[in-house]
């Protein structure tokens, strides 16, 4: 079963029960994505896939909503165009991109400026280093929410961390603040492998970052006592 | 942030599952470890072993240079008493140790004079005592092309069978049991079947430890999909939080538990007529011995409630897909067979095996423990499970290793633990070691060291000085899994490949490599034909050994670029064949035993009055060598034993407290666990530190079949110790979920 | 922690531990009640109890403002700060509170202070549902609440042209005995359901909760459902900034509430019902406990039975499927509509969800039937409607309305400006809302004239200011209590409310940016194109109609007052 639809007005044709991203990306029509990952349930949250269909009230996200025969979509309109570049303007103004380059490049492609939010307050935190597999900090997080998903019901049902405050003020969090060693957490790494923006690394990595060498990092785990500290350490 | 030099997609070296790991490299270093979201095994997923754990490539204890024996390298006859000398230091230098003779110090040498060396007394041994001197373990970890070689050098040129590896330690009983009621022995289907599922059993097996993506599959089956989960096993494991039903049997009692499920599917005439008349023989038989295993029968022996028996049996046969997962707890049994055999009975009477989302499944630990007994790692068999007591197939591989007529030895060789024990005057004189560590793995540690003393020559090829390797009179470095080419085959069958990332670090060598320059010095000492050991890479090994082993003569390395293929392979375009017996059996139809009950060897008495039980945990691999190099040992650092609350209670001994744990074979002293995770009477303890080793305690006795060691039961004594008894007092870190 | 004494609370949690997750906000309150907070022993018993991760417990506590995983005193005074409350001088009321007890003054918005010795901490909150009672004082002392100056519970003060939903309203609490007999219902049970589900379409009743969706096509959707289970809510988590009307009904006559639901459950073959009731409340639970016990003996409840939830301070969990998620033990998060309530609602099963005053319209519907209904209000919007005036007028309360009366007929009714000030304008709708001024003031109340006007009739909140009010002020408080209601989810919101409170909150000191205008316009109608849900589709409505009303307000150099 197919259905045909018209997206930027390309008539097109797609496999029943697909949404709208999947028809446009078979089609070479591009639409960004942030939350969206193919082993996560999508949840539609970062918006930035939103398109314009005629006859809806509100911008629909095209990483959920299906392709419906007769659908007349839109994915660069005005309105989707600002909502884009105004997410993304928020972003910057929120937290560190530094190492989102998919971001980075859609805020260019949109014309996006990194400070159009000048006096606002970003989120920021220290980075946790308290355990030996992988940090975390989330002055990078965007909460795409991955993480908290691969650690329940997406992936390991080990539900080590979930969320803290809401709002604007949501980070990721564990058990009262808890150590990652003093929760269910089983380092899996699930959480790491879905990151989009290098808020959860593993250890070695940021380690090296930090600028120390191989030799330095192999070392650190042949005797508990003489690891090193590290800048920014907080455990 | 950093930008790798290369991405390497390689297999996961830890278990049997067979993830796919992407290193990335920096300068020849990997700093992250991640997977791609379409692998056909894992998904993307990983556990904190796969993810985190490589960092023992880089551990400077790791040897990366060829060492041999002073009395070696100078001449000198062996020193009297051979001792397990430890001799490196943590910088990786070999150092000596005064307090034993500085003849048995390791030096550092150069490739040529400790090949040599090693050819020249392997040689000397062999001309001087025949084939049933020579002994070799190869290894789970190891490649395909590694273990294909190595066999091949023991059974080409020193014409003996005592080729054996750590799967007599796991599955023997579960293979000894599939060879003689079906006449094949890996899984029936793939893990991944698990979503087909409407009703699996797990037992013996604590998957979300030690198959930890299996039992992430497991519980999307339950979660998702609405299968249930039936969790046979005496420790109440983390799958029971997701089971529709535990059955908490005392551990050793698996025959009774699951020859009642037999005799209410049989009595509750639930059976799979069909099937039973057309796929199975042995029917009639069979229930007769079956008759006195009644669900009553079984709770006073087992201790599992009657009622939960008939509805677990009901619940299994009733399903329209079932299938069975098991691990060691099965198979580690002085009646393993057994205790494997009551499993694929209950698969012959429901007809739950020879379809999709069915199966009988041993789940392999290794991670290509698969692979290694594919490649006739094995004292009964060539590669291919081609018997080597039948002249046929002795035959082919005369002709593939250019071998005389006859040249091959049709006598079966020693399995692991029988060539330990005939290490003596008279016995097994040389033992070569490729990556094992029997000095962890084997039962009655203290036993072992004994035998291991009256080796007259052992060759380690390792990639660190484990305890057996310290034994050792030549070291070869040999590099890990991310330094060498090849292929794992995984529980499912799965043939993967391996990739190497950066070159081999210092002057370690890759196995393969080794194997075939120490070969071609052993046949220019015995002046003999050659049987080929000039390979320009692993695939070369690979299609040789595949034009003798019908399951991989349709795998190529090109084939397998992207994505494995499950064997049987038969041709080069075959698609594999992820569900096997789907129209026979191997041995034509599915045979039916009559068994009995035989409880384990040791029981416990008033004197040694808790059944231990012994296993891993999730941040470990076995005898430890990579693990406990690695910040995996950070996030569990010490032995520890799981008491429950009630024994804990009784015996004064709270959470973190260190405990003697006393057998009749051995003791040591470790920090208690006091958890529900285990039942009342039953303590257990993970096998991978050295300093508190299980297998001091553990019972030699073997299965008389599979000669698989118990080492799942035995009786102990635990009472409170002090502080200062503890290998590591100050040692206490928490752990998570399991 | 270990002074902790976990022993009376696994009796007080025990009933809890059938109902699993679902328990859990419960589960939390009755714990809160005993250890006046949430410690971590006491939040990991709870977990265990119910087998909920400890993880999500924690999400639990940390989405509610009503839940402290910290120390908060033994009385707790919170003085509400939204706009109505504001034009009665909360924030002085908050501050001088504070000196009393030697307290910092904290802004508004801003979290609770307590004293040293955990005696009491004072707050200021978001909209108690009493703004026509401004300033609203909402007092906990060891678990008991008060009111006001100690009231028990707040007064009614019910007005209007007509007294039809509110026939029973303003002389305390209705009994069984008072109400009578449950007639609607004893009509509806006469009929088929399907019969039923007819006669609310053909009354024409839309939801009174704001979206303003018919009421009988929902119950057709539910009743038409396949699946044997099936739910009723009654959505009593009257949180929208300027609306008490619920409050009132379900205080002084909850046998009307709980007859609509009843109606409802027959109609769609629901056996079990909640109502879930914001956790401002409190003094609501047991007038309903006991209204439900006296439904329960005259045999109403026989083959459906209602249980009440209690909220824990999220105005998000008065969007239906974040008060699912909330009844089900998880945060609020609103969820991705379709599918919608009626098909995949509370535990995923077909669920007919209603406001409070929607459910008191279904008994008069069902009574006098739908022609003798329709004759009240005007064609298109049939029906008796409550609007809560609050704000600067003469005489603030709940009026009942036919539908079709003027705003300049309702603001006589309510005694007109107060003071014989000049009206600036009229927030309808609540925060969610948008801006009137006088030039509406010949504006007909219903659905399609409010329409025409741009103006939305929400949960029929009018909120006036005269002509000496600061509109800066308002809308800093409206974008202050966005962000703090804001759940998190969706980005437009979740980082939109926060950057239009700190655009708002500048303007309102005067200190605008160049390019404010326009940069508060992309951040208000992202929002508002984009969000999930209602919250976020609606938080900037205010601002962008105050923005056509005064643009000069958001521009620079503009600092004095209006």
């Amino acid at each position: 079963m197919t259905v045909t639809l018209v997206m930027d007005g390309k008539n097109i044709a797609i496999e029943d029960g697909k949404t709208l991203l999947e028809a446009a990306r078979e089609n070479g029509i591009d639409i960004p994505t942030i939350c969206f990952h193919e082993a996560t349930t999508p949840n539609a949250i970062c918006r930035i896939c939103v398109v314009e269909v005629e006859g809806q009230r509100v911008l629909q996200p095209a990483c959920i909503v299906k392709a419906g025969a007769g659908m007349k979509v839109q994915t660069r309109s005005e309105k989707v165009i600002r909502a884009r570049r105004t997410i993304l303007e928020m972003l910057a103004s929120t937290m560190d991109l530094s190492e989102a380059e998919d971001i980075q490049a859609m805020m260019f492609d949109y014309g996006a400026s990194s400070n159009r939010f000048p006096d606002a307050e970003r989120r920021e935190s220290e980075v946790k280093d308290d355990n030996p597999m992988y940090v975390r900090d989330y002055s990078k997080c965007l909460l795409c929410w991955r993480c908290v998903q691969v650690c329940a019901d997406d992936a390991q049902y080990t539900y080590a961390i979930n969320f803290e405050g809401r709002g604007y003020e949501t980070q990721i969090g564990t058990f009262f603040d808890k150590p990652i060693p003093e929760t269910t957490c089983v380092l899996c790494g699930q959480c790491v492998g879905v990151c989009p923006t290098g808020a959860l690394k593993p250890k070695r990595e940021f380690l090296l970052e930090q600028g120390m060498s191989p030799q330095e990092i192999s070392v650190l785990n042949t005797g508990r006592k003489n690891r090193s500290k590290v800048k920014g350490q907080r455990s | 942030m950093i930008k790798p030099n290369r991405i390497t997609t390689t297999t996961c070296p830890y278990c049997g599952v067979g993830c796919t790991l992407e290193l990335h490299v920096k300068d020849d270093f990997i700093y992250k470890v991640t997977s791609p979201f379409d692998s056909p095994v894992n998904h993307g997923n990983l556990c904190v072993k796969g993810r985190f754990g490589y960092d023992f490539v880089y551990h400077p204890k790791r040897v990366t240079t060829p060492l041999v024996r002073r009395y070696l390298l100078e001449g000198k006859p062996k020193p009297e008493g051979r001792e397990q000398v430890f001799a490196v230091s943590t910088t990786g230098n070999p150092i000596s140790n005064s307090l034993i003779s500085n003849d048995w110090d390791w030096v550092e040498t150069d490739w040529e004079t400790a090949l040599n060396l090693t050819a020249d007394n392997l040689v000397r041994i062999y001309k001087r005592d025949g084939s049933d001197a020579m002994a070799v373990y190869c290894c789970a970890k190891a490649t395909n092309e590694d273990n294909y070689l190595l066999q091949k050098m023991f059974r080409a040129l020193f014409r003996t069978n005592n080729v054996d590896h750590c799967t007599r330690l796991c599955h023997a009983g579960s293979v000894v049991a599939l060879q003689q009621a079906i006449g094949s022995s890996a899984m029936s289907n793939t893990a991944g079947q698990v979503m087909l599922n409407d009703v699996f059993i797990v037992t013996g097996s604590n998957t979300s430890e030690n198959h930890p993506i299996i039992a992430l599959q497991m519980k999307e089956a339950v979660q998702k999909r609405g299968a249930k989960m039936i969790v046979v096993d005496p420790r109440r494991i983390e799958l029971v939080d997701f089971a529709e039903m535990w059955l908490p049997l005392k551990p050793g009692t698996n025959v009774p538990v699951f020859f009642a499920m037999a005799h209410v599917i049989v009595k509750e005439n639930l059976v799979n007529w069909d099937f039973v008349n057309s796929r199975t023989e042995g029917f009639n038989e069979y229930i007769e011995s079956l008759e006195k295993f009644t669900p009553e029968y079984a709770e006073e022996i087992s201790g599992v409630p009657a009622e939960d028996i008939r509805k677990a049996a009901r619940m299994y046969a009733k399903a329209k897909n079932a299938a069975i997962y098991w691990g060691m707890g099965i198979s580690q049994l002085s009646h393993g067979t057994a205790s494997a055999l009551a499993l694929i009975h209950l698969a012959f009477l429901t007809g739950h095996v020879g379809r999709d989302g069915t199966g009988l499944n041993p789940l392999r630990g290794q991670n290509n423990v698969q692979g290694a007994s594919d490649m006739g790692a094995m004292p009964f068999h060539y590669p291919g499970y081609m018997r080597v007591d039948n002249p046929e197939n002795r035959a082919k591989w005369e002709k593939a290793w250019n071998i005389e007529e006859g040249g091959l030895s049709l006598k079966l060789g020693l399995t692991t633990t029988e060539i330990l024990s005939h290490a003596h005057e008279g016995g097994v004189r040389a033992l070569y070691i490729m990556g094992e560590n029997p000095m962890m793995s084997e039962p009655n540690l203290n036993e072992t060291r004994e035998h291991m003393k009256q080796l007259e020559f052992l060759v380690a090829q390792d990639i660190f000085i484990n305890e057996s390797g310290a034994f050792a009179d030549v070291f070869l470095p040999a590099v890990p899994f991310a330094e060498k080419d090849g292929t794992f085959s995984n529980t499912d069958r799965r043939v993967q490949r391996v990739r190497a990332a950066h070159p081999p670090r210092g002057e370690s060598r890759p196995d393969w490599k080794i194997i075939c320059d120490l070969a071609l010095r052993i046949e220019s000492r015995l002046g003999v034909a050659t049987s080929h050991w000039t390979y320009s890479n692993p695939e070369e090994i690979l299609r040789e050994m595949a034009s003798v082993n019908e399951d991989y003569a349709g795998v190529t390395y090109e084939r397998i670029e992207k994505v494995g293929l499950i064997y049987p392979v038969p041709t080069l375009d075959h698609p594999g064949t992820p569900t096997l017996f789907t129209d026979s059996f191997p041995r034509g139809k599915g045979k039916f035993h009559q068994l009995d009950y035989v409880p384990v060897m040791e029981e416990v008495d008033d004197e040694y009055p808790f059944i231990l039980t012994t296993g891993r945990v999730l941040e470990h691999w076995h005898g430890g060598t990579m693990t406990r190099n690695s910040a995996l040992n950070e996030a569990y650092p010490e032995a520890r034993v799981e008491i429950h609350p009630a024994d804990a209670d009784i015996h004064g001994i709270k959470h973190n407290d260190p405990v003697r744990v006393k057998s009749r074979r051995g003791e040591v002293v470790l920090r208690a666990s006091v958890t529900e995770k285990t039942s009342v009477g039953v303590v257990f303890i993970p096998f991978h530190f050295a300093e508190a080793a299980a297998n001091l305690l553990t019972n030699d006795a073997l299965d008389p079949q599979a000669k698989i060691p118990e080492f799942k039961a035995c009786a102990v004594q635990v009472f409170p110790a002090r502080e200062s008894d503890l290998p590591n007092p100050e040692v206490v870190v928490q752990r998570g979920r399991y | 922690m270990s002074e902790i004494d976990l022993a009376p609370l696994k009796p007080a949690i025990e009933k809890f531990i059938p109902l699993g997750r679902s328990g859990l906000l419960p589960a939390l309150h009755e714990a809160q009640k005993i250890y006046g907070w949430l410690p971590e022993p006491v939040a990991s018993e709870v977990a265990k109890s119910l087998r909920v991760p400890l993880a999500d417990v924690h999400g639990v506590i940390e989405f509610y403002a009503l839940f402290y995983n910290e120390p908060i005193g033994r009385k707790v005074i919170r003085v509400c700060t939204d706009p109505a409350c504001a034009l009665k001088d909360a924030d002085g009321l908050l501050a001088s509170l504070c000196k009393k007890h030697d307290l910092e003054p904290h802004p508004a918005g801003g979290h609770g202070q307590t004293t040293g010795d955990l005696s009491l901490t004072i707050e200021p909150s978001p909209c108690l549902g009493m703004c026509e009672l401004a300033p609203a004082v909402w007092t906990m002392d060891n678990g008991r609440w008060t009111v006001g100056d100690g009231e028990t519970r707040p007064r009614s003060l019910v007005y209007g042209s007509i007294r039809e939903l509110t026939k029973n309203c303003g002389n305390g609490t209705t009994s069984l005995k008072q109400y009578g007999e449950y007639k609607g219902l004893q009509k509806a049970l006469t009929m088929q359901p399907k019969a039923v589900v007819e006669e609310i379409k053909s009354a024409g009743l839309v939801g009174r909760g704001g979206a303003a969706f018919p009421t009988g096509i929902k119950w057709e959707g539910a009743a038409n459902a396949p699946g044997d289970q099936k739910y009723v809510i009654c959505n009593a988590d009257e949180s929208e900034p300027g609306t008490f009307k619920d409050r009132i009904l379900l205080l002084d006559d909850p046998h009307r509430t709980i007859e609509g639901m009843c109606i409802a459950a027959y109609a769609i073959g629901a056996r079990k019902g909640y109502i879930y009731v914001r956790g401002e409340y409190p003094y609501i639970v047991p007038v309903l406990e006991n209204a439900l016990n006296e439904a329960r003996e005259a045999g109403y409840l026989n083959n459906f039975d209602i249980e009440i939830r209690v909220g824990a301070g999220a105005y998000i969990c008065g969007e239906e499927t974040a008060l699912f998620e909330s009844i089900e033990g998880k945060r609020g998060f609103p969820r991705i509509k379709p599918p919608f309530p009626t098909t995949h609602g509370l535990f995923g099963k077909p669920t007919v969800i209603n406001n409070v005053e929607t459910l008191c319209n279904v008994p008069l519907i069902l009574e006098r039937g739908a022609a003798e209904y329709r004759k009240i209000g005007t064609e298109k919007s049939p029906g008796p409607k409550l609007f809560c005036v609050s704000g600067d007028v003469a005489q603030p309360g709940l009026y009942e309305v036919p539908f079709g009366v003027t705003l300049r007929e309702l603001m006589d009714m309510a005694g007109g400006v107060a003071g014989g000030r000049e009206l600036q304008s009229v927030l309808f709708g609540g925060a969610a809302g948008a801006f009137a001024t006088s030039d509406h003031l010949d504006m007909k109340m219903t659905f399609e004239d409010l329409r025409a006007a741009g103006l939305p009739l929400g949960s029929g909140v009018v909120m006036v200011f005269d002509e000496t009010r600061d509109m800066r002020d308002v809308l800093k408080r409206l974008g202050k209590f966005f962000a703090h209601e804001s759940c998190g989810k969706c980005y437009p919101c979740q980082m939109g409310t926060q950057r239009q409170m700190e655009i708002l909150d500048r303007i309102a000191e005067g200190r605008v940016e160049e390019g404010d205008f326009i940069r508060l316009q992309d951040v208000g109608w992202t929002m508002t194109d984009a969000s999930i849900c209602g919250l976020g589709q609606t938080a900037a409505s205010a601002v962008l109609s105050a923005m056509k009303l005064w643009p000069e307000l958001f521009v620079e150099g503009q600092t004095s007052k209006v």
